[in-house]
């Protein structure tokens, strides 16, 4: 029978069948397993409990070595002080530091070579391939996804339960392929693709879903643009996205420090390249766009499915037939204080961020310092450019990216999770309004009573310029 | 975790009318510094609860701060309720706030996952039904919902609707069953695929 890669990659980490039931149904059958976990990411923030629990029943970590650790959410992004942002936060860092430690988990700890936000760190170092089971407790882990392997989310009880057996019990998802045909448009990017398919499918489009992102376009992108798509998945309620690995994927993880060496890397890519949908397999769902008709996208509303094109104007509620997303664009139009049909070019930003495990990576780097060596960042705009990694900080500097910034009135900051979610003190305040490269537009993500708008790091280094949005096709 | 399973519950409703409500909403990240499973209940909703960061000022037009819903014990919610970020603060603020069940039209899957390991109970039903209960709790904030997970029934009133939900998520549920320990009884299996793995792939 023909079968998709998630098929293949779910196929060859069950443990046990037992199951025979969709996970929230009795009516509809569906199958459930016990799948093995091949990689295991943790930070300071969802592990704490997890690790008290295995305690308390005197557990141990089954894998130690399958288990990498980062901390990267609630760290500073001025200082490696683990105390810079409070007692509390270095309570936790220090928890996690200690768990490690007993538990013989390796940890990059802040001011560590390899430190970095969990989803930009782990694919760097090669700890990530084709065909593995991904897990971290983060709903960003879909990123990983980027490489052909199976990566998703979990909670803190489910980080316990990897702890203890290396598996999961999981239900099989439905599958669902986005294919992007043709090529980019020129200042078109990762970040518009997936901007673009949230827009149409929704926020909620692919819940219960695997997507596998294929087309012409998606397979033009490097490592790092796929690891954009793939990131916000999940903010289309996908389970996880996959991309089939390619030549560009082996070519990136050759010679990594974690990647298969030698005899064993010839073993890894004879398995590598057998890992793709056959071309008969059935998607219980398809979607395709034209690569051609996607424009630099910016989000409205208060869920990354409410975007529009930059040209476009923000839309009025009665634009929808549904009524749910007539009151949520209602609800948004209030929180975010915009006006139906205003243009986005007329709404000014007081804030500007670049990084996150979206597009903290070197190439966002350089797409944004393009822009910004442009011009000077303007009156009132404060801006902040802040590395996924220690490698991407270095790699940024040896290109003398954090000059062009400095230069052009960016703060350059240290790496972390930082203003993507504001656990440390890069949060923004009531009213505030922000261009973000960041992967969620939610009330309150950013900051109490702040407003933030999705864009990709070219839009947002031309939003900072402008004090306002604008079209970064005028910059090219 | 709290061990000792739910079947019957009965209690009187919160109505969260609303769709697509993400975990952010429901424990903002100033919360999640916290090394351990309780304490998150006052801070449940905090944006929308209070008016002030300080939690001082509750918000009079939030559900929450409305006397005829205090003591509430079930949550009414609309679709994709969970959205967002995984965080299990999610299900342990709205357990530790007393929230034993959350109905709604959709959840999204890590949240539902989430409920499922921490007791709390979530019941999915159409959304015509839950116009119903709604409509149901609006004209009496004191009514009584009972929702019957061993024959997978909630009523109210008059109404009597019949949900879906797994049996093996049912059982764990109802005997609150430690599904770590169920695992590791596997731990034969685990090992065997575990040594059936090439060489290059073992860690
Ligand atoms: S950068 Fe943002 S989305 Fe990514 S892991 Fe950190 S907090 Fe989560």
């Amino acid at each position: 029978m023909a079968t998709t890669l998630y098929d293949k990659i779910w196929q060859a980490h069950l443990v046990d069948v037992e199951y025979v039931k969709d996970a929230k149904k009795t009516s509809e059958t569906g199958e459930e397993g016990l799948i093995y976990i091949d990689r295991h990411l943790i930070h300071e923030v969802t592990t704490p409990q997890a690790f008290a629990g295995l305690d308390e029943k005197s557990r141990k970590v089954r894998c130690p070595e399958r288990t990498f650790a980062t901390m990267d959410h609630s760290i500073s992004t001025r200082s490696l002080a683990l105390d810079a942002c409070g007692p509390t936060n270095k309570l936790q860092l220090q928890t996690l530091a200690d768990n490690c430690e007993k538990h013989g988990i390796v940890l990059f700890p802040v001011g560590h070579q390899k430190q970095g936000i969990v989803h930009v760190m782990g694919p760097e170092l090669g700890l990530i391939q084709p065909g593995m089971t991904v897990v971290c407790g983060d709903s960003h882990t879909a990123t990983h996804g980027a490489f052909g392997a199976l990566a998703f989310g979990i909670g803190t009880s489910q980080v316990e339960h990897v702890f203890a057996t290396q598996t999961l019990k999981q239900s099989k998802a439905k599958s669902m392929k986005v294919q992007v045909n043709g090529s980019l448009p020129i200042g078109i990017t990762a970040k518009d693709i997936i901007l673009a398919i949230i827009g149409k499918i929704g926020h909620a489009g692919a819940t219960g879903y695997v997507i596998e992102y294929t087309g012409e376009a998606i397979s033009a992108l490097s490592m790092e643009e796929r690891m954009t798509v793939c990131n916000m998945s999940i903010e289309a309620g996908a389970k996880a996205g996959l991309i089939a690995p390619d030549k560009t994927t082996f070519d990136y993880l050759k010679g990594r420090e974690y990647a298969p060496k030698g005899d064993d890397w010839t073993q890894a890519m004879a398995y590598w390249t057998s890992l793709m949908s056959d071309k008969d397999a059935v998607f219980d769902k398809i979607i395709e766009l034209n690569a051609t008709d996607i424009t630099p996208q910016v989000t409205w509303g208060t869920n990354p499915g409410q975007v529009i094109g930059v040209n476009q104007p923000v839309p009025k509620p009665s634009d929808f037939s549904d009524p749910i997303d007539k009151d949520s664009a209602n609800k948004a139009l209030k929180y975010m204080d915009l006006i139906a049909g205003q243009k986005l070019s007329d709404i000014t930003v007081n804030n500007v961020f670049i990084g996150s495990c979206t597009n903290g990576r070197i190439e966002d780097m350089r797409a944004a310092a393009a822009i910004a060596k442009q011009g000077k960042v303007a009156p009132g705009v404060t801006a902040i450019v802040v590395p996924g990694s220690v490698s991407v900080k270095q790699q940024a500097e040896a290109e003398q990216l954090d000059k062009i910034f400095i230069e052009a009135g960016f703060e350059w900051r240290l790496p972390g999770c930082s203003m993507c979610l504001g656990m440390n003190d890069d949060f923004l305040k009531q009213g505030d309004r922000c261009a973000s490269t960041s992967n969620r537009n939610f009330e309150g993500r950013q900051g109490r009573g702040a407003r933030t708008h999705l864009v990709s790091p070219a839009m947002a280094a031309a939003a900072a310029l402008a004090g306002h949005f604008a079209d970064v096709r005028d910059y090219q | 975790m709290t061990n000792t399973g739910i079947n019957i519950h009965t209690g009187t409703a919160m109505p969260l009318n609303q769709a697509n409500v993400d975990t952010d909403q429901i424990i903002p990240k100033q919360f999640l510094t916290a090394v351990t499973r309780s304490g998150y209940g006052k801070h449940l909703f905090h944006d929308w609860r209070y008016l002030d960061q300080h939690e001082q000022v509750p918000n009079p037009d939030f559900v929450f701060n409305k006397a005829q819903h205090q003591g509430a014990s079930v949550l009414l919610t609309r679709e994709n309720f969970g959205c967002g970020s995984s965080r299990e603060h999610a299900p342990w603020s709205l357990d530790d706030y007393g929230f034993k069940v959350v109905i709604g039209t959709s959840f999204a899957d890590i949240f539902y996952d989430n409920c499922i390991n921490n007791q709390l109970l979530p019941v999915q039903l159409a959304s015509e039904t839950m116009d119903q209960l709604f409509a149901i709790v609006e004209n009496d904030p004191a009514a009584q919902i009972t929702v019957n997970l061993q024959d997978q029934k909630v009523s109210v009133g008059d109404l009597s609707v019949t949900f879906e939900i797994a049996e093996q998520h049912k059982t764990n549920l109802i005997k609150g069953l430690d599904t770590i320990g169920q695992t590791l009884e596997l731990d034969d299996k685990i090992t065997a695929f575990e040594n059936n793995l090439p060489e290059w792939q073992r860690a």
